[in-house]
């Protein structure tokens, strides 16, 4: 606050409308910035295409979209909790608990049950991060930062910190999750799908579907429609949870063998999907369409940046520098302007 | 007066949203020391022109013209520099700071250094606060504040800076009688140091009582300029709408039926106490007294947003435990708020879904919302409403400020309640609808419905209700019945004056 008023304050008012003039964005201008995540992928994609003709390959777009699988199953779920207002910064902990805990389990209990049971404990975590962040109105950030710890803990204990491995990795048919394809199509791509579709209806079209964007866009409005805001929320960590599960399991399949730390740093790759796609980290806008476009942007840039032979780790810098523009160009389109300096 | 030259000139300004042409060709101006009202009815676009005043919005055509100097308004700071004070239609205050940050937002005093000088932020501060003879201190935060006390610090605003016009846009919405009373002296006060000063109240008897000249707005056109002193409300509501209200319609009277809620010395807190009143089948009650009184705790008592700490309500002569709004909606009781922005809407959500809301989960076709069965009751309330929109499809936050209101109230009548209470109905309201309103909320007590009124307008609690309950600080003083109120002894009652309680 101090520094924004300290700016103001000491310009003369001729200063001040000089500094403080807009720049106005014409038709075209709020077009492509509205558009802008759309054209700022079609340019990389066709510099991609030029700089390594492998890139627009069947191979290796079928191969983005496989790997981007994982990373998208996660994004359907946060987008519920983002646009019913809050965070999930605990996604990634907990998909690497999903993942040592099957791959555990199957050992234990067979596939059958393995499966069944590393859903329960996973939804429980969702249970218990939806109680307290919707029923105890916990700060939502707080509180899955605090879980994005807790879990990674609660991993290690689990595993023993030790790496998790099928035994018999040829006689079990575990790895179709992730290791298929059906009618050529792989199983981590159609689970994507599946759930996509089946999410983004409920979002688009179910009273639960409006009752969450109520919720992120006004929550005392939500309640004084008699909507019970607690209860959404609460769902939404269990739909978030119910996803992580399920990208689990399809790592866990795909590798029949895992680390403890393979999902780590997931949750900020997913949240700027989710944000790519136009969700409002303030809650209430948002759609499962736009989270899946966000993730394939997201997965067709990193891999076009490999291709073009840039350095894996020089990615964290590129997405951060994408997920900067994207939310630049977000707000400028809701101003109509590029640039406005506050006050 | 037209040799004087314009404190304000406004000319050809127009201004198109997507789907709406807000302002087409309008020409406007104000002369220094004058108040010039701004009229029209709801979604006409009166804020919108202001707003282009103030800097908020770029007009596409059109210049503004302060003193002799073409100027553009390049931003609300802009504008302010400029001597252009807006105080504006939704509250525009930082809840999460104080009474004295919100007021000189953007321009605190300064020490050495460039550290705030707090001591004298504070001071200049109450000495504001001190001439709007308001009951909170500088220090206080605004999000502890009534709306009347938030609407007062807007107004604190004003009086900052020098200004050459300041816009007041519906100042008195949410105010009570003596804060008008009040704000009319501030505006007095600016007048005769030559501020021009625009008003724009849908009020009509406050136009004709501190108003110079009036303007009105049709359709995003401007229709003309009449003298207060030589007009009167027929040849303002013909500008306005194009035809003449018969305000003095009286409105149906029914018989009413059997009790449909009683509340038994019902306390909350420090809120209200002891608390008792019945309402019946096809009656209005009103609730009439100051802010503070008290009504709007007993509303969301009723609504299940309170937990009453004694007494007793009954529903239908069985005493009722109401936990939740959802629980309240499902026993048949709605509640139009009182703040439309905070509590009535999602303001990025669309018209129709923000209408359906609270029965979504009843609207289904299988699993999913039915969404031709939302439309059909949008459509509905829309044509009843008469809500200005481009359609469904519009966000609410792009509406006027009365349109948005309208949304409010077609969202509670389309679910058709036993109980169906309304704080502040007509807020924003044009006159037109009001008396719409008006008529409605007779109509639904016609058909059963228990309504409860409450509101901070005398004549609209007299005009709509069969009994008015005046309540003052947590405390019924007495309830009338429509025969043997009086303009006279309903002040008394809730001025705390007289003790003789009837119970
Ligand atoms: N940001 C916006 N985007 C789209 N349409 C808008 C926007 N702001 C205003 N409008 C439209 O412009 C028209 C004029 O609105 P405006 O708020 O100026 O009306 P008003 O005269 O102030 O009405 P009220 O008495 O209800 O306050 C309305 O139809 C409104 O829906
Ligand atoms: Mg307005």
């Amino acid at each position: 606050m101090s520094e924004i008023t300290s700016k103001t304050a000491n310009e003369t008012p001729a200063a001040r409308s000089k500094g403080a003039r807009p720049v106005q964005l014409g038709v075209i201008g709020t077009f492509l910035a509205r558009q802008g995540i759309l054209v700022a992928f079609a340019l990389f994609m066709i510099g991609f295409t030029i700089a390594n003709e492998r890139f627009l390959d069947p191979d290796n777009i079928m191969g983005v979209i496989r790997s981007s699988a994982i990373l998208g199953v996660m994004a359907l779920g946060v987008t519920f909790v983002v646009i019913s207002g809050n965070l999930d910064l605990s996604v990634g902990s907990m998909m690497s608990f999903a993942t040592i805990v099957v791959l555990d389990l199957h050992d234990k209990l067979g596939p059958a049950l393995a499966i069944p049971s590393m859903y329960a404990m996973v939804l429980c975590l969702g249970a218990f991060i939806g109680f307290l962040v919707g029923y105890l109105r916990l700060n939502s950030l707080i509180v899955t930062l605090g879980m994005l710890s807790a879990i990674h803990g609660l991993t290690l204990t689990y595993s023993g910190g030790k790496n998790m491995d099928i035994a018999d990795k040829e006689g079990t048919w575990f790895d179709v999750f992730g290791q298929s394809a059906v009618l050529g199509i792989p199983v981590p791509i159609l689970l994507f799908a599946l759930l996509a579709s089946g999410l983004g209806i409920m979002l688009a079209k179910t009273p639960f579907g409006r009752k969450v964007y109520a919720v992120g866009g006004n929550g005392t409005a939500a309640t004084f429609s008699g909507i019970r805001r607690a209860r959404v929320v609460f769902t939404c960590y269990l739909i978030s949870a119910f996803c992580v599960a399920t990208a689990g399991l399809i790592q866990a399949s795909r590798s029949l063998g895992s680390q403890n730390t393979v999902g780590q740093g997931l949750e900020l790759e997913v949240l700027a999907a989710v944000i790519l796609g136009g969700a409002s980290l303030m809650g209430g806008a948002g759609t499962i369409f736009k989270t899946v476009i966000g993730v394939l942007i997201l997965g067709f840039i990193q891999n076009g940046l490999l291709l073009v032979g840039l350095q894996f780790y020089a990615q964290y810098v590129v997405t951060w520098i994408i997920i900067i523009l994207a939310v630049w160009l977000d707000i400028a389109a809701k101003r109509g302007k590029l640039w406005s300096p506050i006050a | 007066m037209s040799e004087q030259t314009p404190a304000l000139r406004l000319e050809n300004i127009t201004k198109t949203f997507p789907g709406v042409k807000a302002l087409d060709d309008v020409s406007f101006s104000v002369l220094p020391g004058e108040v010039h009202a701004l009229m029209g009815e709801n979604g006409a676009g009166k804020s919108t022109l202001m707003k282009v005043l103030g800097g908020l919005h770029q007009p596409d055509d059109g210049q503004i013209i302060v003193g002799e100097q073409p100027v553009r308004m390049a931003s609300p700071l802009d504008a302010k520099s400029k001597g252009i004070v807006f105080i504006h239609q939704e509250l525009s205050l930082a809840d999460e700071l104080t009474v004295a940050e919100n007021i000189y937002l953007g321009e605190l005093p300064r020490k050495r250094f460039g550290l705030v000088d707090w001591r004298r932020l504070y001071a200049q501060t109450n000495e504001i606060l001190k001439r709007l003879n308001v009951s909170f201190d500088a220090r206080a935060l605004v999000g502890d504040l009534s709306i009347a006390n938030q609407q007062m610090v807007e107004i604190a605003r004003a009086l900052t800076v020098d200004a050459k016009a300041v816009i007041f846009d519906e100042p008195t919405a949410s105010l009570t009688d003596a804060e008008k009373v009040v704000l009319f002296d501030v505006i007095s006060d600016l007048k005769s140091s030559g501020v021009g000063i625009i008003y724009i109240s849908h009020r009509m008897e406050e136009i004709f009582k501190i108003t110079d000249r009036i303007s009105v707005l049709r359709d995003g056109a401007y229709r003309g300029t009449l003298e207060t002193s030589k007009t009167n409300d027929e040849d303002i509501t013909q500008l306005m709408i194009g035809r003449t209200l018969d305000l003095s319609r009286n409105l149906a009277h029914h018989d009413v039926g059997d009790v449909v809620l009683k509340v038994d010395n019902l306390s909350c807190g420090h809120l209200y106490e002891n608390v008792s009143f019945e309402v019946r089948h096809g009656e209005v009650v009103g609730f009439y007294g100051l802010v503070g009184a008290g009504r709007t705790a007993i509303a969301e008592t009723l609504f299940g947003l309170r937990e009453p700490t004694a007494g007793r309500i009954y529903l239908d002569g069985q005493p009722t435990r109401i936990h939740s709004p959802a629980d309240a909606i499902r026993r048949g009781i709605s509640l139009v708020p009182e703040d439309r922005k905070a509590q009535g809407l999602v303001l990025g959500m669309n018209c129709r879904d923000n209408m359906t809301l609270p029965q979504v989960d009843d609207l289904k076709a299988g699993p999913f919302v039915a969404e031709g069965a939302e439309i059909a009751i949008f459509d509905q309330y829309r044509d009843r409403l008469d809500i200005r929109t481009p359609g469904w499809r519009q966000s609410v936050g792009n509406l006027s400020g009365g349109n948005q209101q309208k949304i409010v109230i077609g969202k509670w009548l389309s679910m058709h309640p036993n109980v169906l209470i309304v704080d502040e109905p007509t807020r924003g309201i044009d006159v037109g609808s009001k008396s719409e309103i008006h008529n409605l909320i007779r109509d639904l007590a016609g058909l059963g419905y228990a309504v409860i009124v409450i509101s901070s307008e005398m004549p609209e609690v007299l005009h709509v209700s069969d009994r008015i309950v005046a309540m003052f600080s947590g405390k019924i003083m007495r309830t009338f019945t429509s025969e043997e109120v009086t303009e006279d002894n309903l002040i008394q009652a809730i001025s705390g004056l007289s003790a003789d309680k009837v119970a």
